[in-house]
């Protein structure tokens, strides 16, 4: 396996986009000023407005889904195209821009050790990011649970800013779940069930530059409901014990044809 | 012929015309045709035969006959749904990876396509490297 911190890996940012014309561009610039050298993948995921064409003005590559897949659909996606063109590490980085990219050297390095490294809020006490109420009961619940399972400290499971390397692409872009939570908690179970080991970097993130996360307590209660049903799902599940599918997907060359869900 | 045996004939063979026309149209797959052409064929012969009915019940211990028949015909319905919402779920999964695949081909083709513009642009002067 390709040494993920030599100095000629390739690294490929997967950047799922839903209708975030506001921000890609910017989000995208700032990636390429701060991280020289790595290659974006922009999955638009059937967008109405022009993000596709600011991505690519931005001079990221696009990817168009014909229609919402949700961010688990268009992160196998650019695993997927992480895989079949040799990419040593992928990096999931929202196109909002709370994802501080000035942290993904940080990422990258933690890959010497593990397979999935995951930028976690929280990590540290007076992290300006607060949540609370049902919200932050789901979090500790989840956090505390897949700590466990991947016995490691995990405060930030919910995070989309993560780095995988190729252990990590390869069972990504066979399982990775398009379902509630899924591209979230449940692909960190997948990981963790395949044998890939998961650890986090302590990172702060930005308020989004554009759109608004769920707020009010309703909602923070559905989300509680909706993410112990997730959870419990994700635990119970039967996933491939090992990388079936790794060899058939790994031997495909660039303009490699389709690989098995 | 009682009223019930001509109601359950009826029905029975309503169930039988319309799957027929249907299969013949193509509108229907005989994997779906084999769990209703059943239920038709059942539904005859309770209609001919209640005396089956009555004897199931017998059997079962169920009181009244026709809540057997309710109870069944219920059983049933959820577990058609049930396999509908299998069948779904199936083909959602299916309809992801397609259109995964088609975004990624496309991709595919519009960089093998702006390569091609680029290497057609380079004939003819000094050939230089084709990348960025």
């Amino acid at each position: 396996m390709p040494h993920p911190s030599r100095l000629t890996a390739r690294v490929l940012v997967v950047m799922p986009a839903w209708n975030e014309r506001d921000s890609v561009a910017e989000t995208i610039a700032e990636i390429l000023e701060t991280n020289p050298g790595v290659d974006i993948l922009v999955v638009d995921d059937g967008s109405d407005d022009d993000t596709a064409a600011r991505a690519s003005a931005a001079g990221a590559l696009v990817c168009q889904l014909p229609f919402n897949l949700g961010v688990g659909g268009a992160m196998r996606a650019g695993y997927r195209y992480a895989l079949r063109n040799g990419y040593d590490v992928a990096v999931q980085i929202d196109a909002d821009g709370q994802h501080d990219p000035r942290y993904l050297p940080k990422l990258l390095a933690r890959l010497v050790d593990a397979d999935v490294v995951v930028g976690a809020r929280f990590a540290h006490k007076g992290d300006p990011y607060q949540v609370r109420g049902p919200r932050r009961w789901a979090m500790v619940l989840l956090a505390r649970t897949l700590s466990r399972l991947a016995k490691t400290r995990l405060t930030d499971v919910t995070s989309g800013f993560r780095a995988a390397n190729t252990r990590a692409i390869t069972v990504f872009a066979a399982h990775y779940p398009a379902e509630y939570l899924g591209d979230t908690v449940e692909s960190l179970v997948i990981a963790l069930r395949t044998g890939c080991t998961v650890t986090q970097e302590p990172v702060e993130m930005r308020v989004r530059a554009a759109g608004q996360a769920s707020q009010t307590p309703v909602r923070a209660a559905v989300y509680l409901g909706r993410a112990v049903v997730a959870l419990g799902l994700a635990l119970v599940r039967r996933w491939p014990a090992a990388l079936e599918h790794a060899p058939a997907d790994l031997g495909i060359g660039p303009a490699g044809k389709a690989g098995r869900a | 012929m009682s009223a019930t045996t001509i109601l359950g004939l009826t029905g029975a063979v309503v169930i039988m015309v319309v799957l027929f026309e249907m299969l013949r149209r193509h509108r229907l797959r005989e994997k779906y045709a084999v769990i209703w052409f059943v239920i038709a064929v059942s539904a005859i012969v309770v209609a001919v035969v209640p005396g089956v009915l009555f004897g199931l019940a017998d059997l079962v211990g169920v009181k009244v006959p026709s809540n057997l028949l309710f109870f069944l015909a219920s059983l049933l319905l959820l577990g058609l749904t049930l396999q509908h919402s299998h069948e779904l779920g199936r083909l959602e999964e299916r309809c992801r990876t397609l259109a995964e695949e088609v975004g990624l081909l496309r991709l595919d083709f519009e960089q093998s396509q702006t390569e091609s513009q680029k290497a057609q642009q380079a004939d003819g002067e000094p050939v230089e490297d084709g990348s960025e």
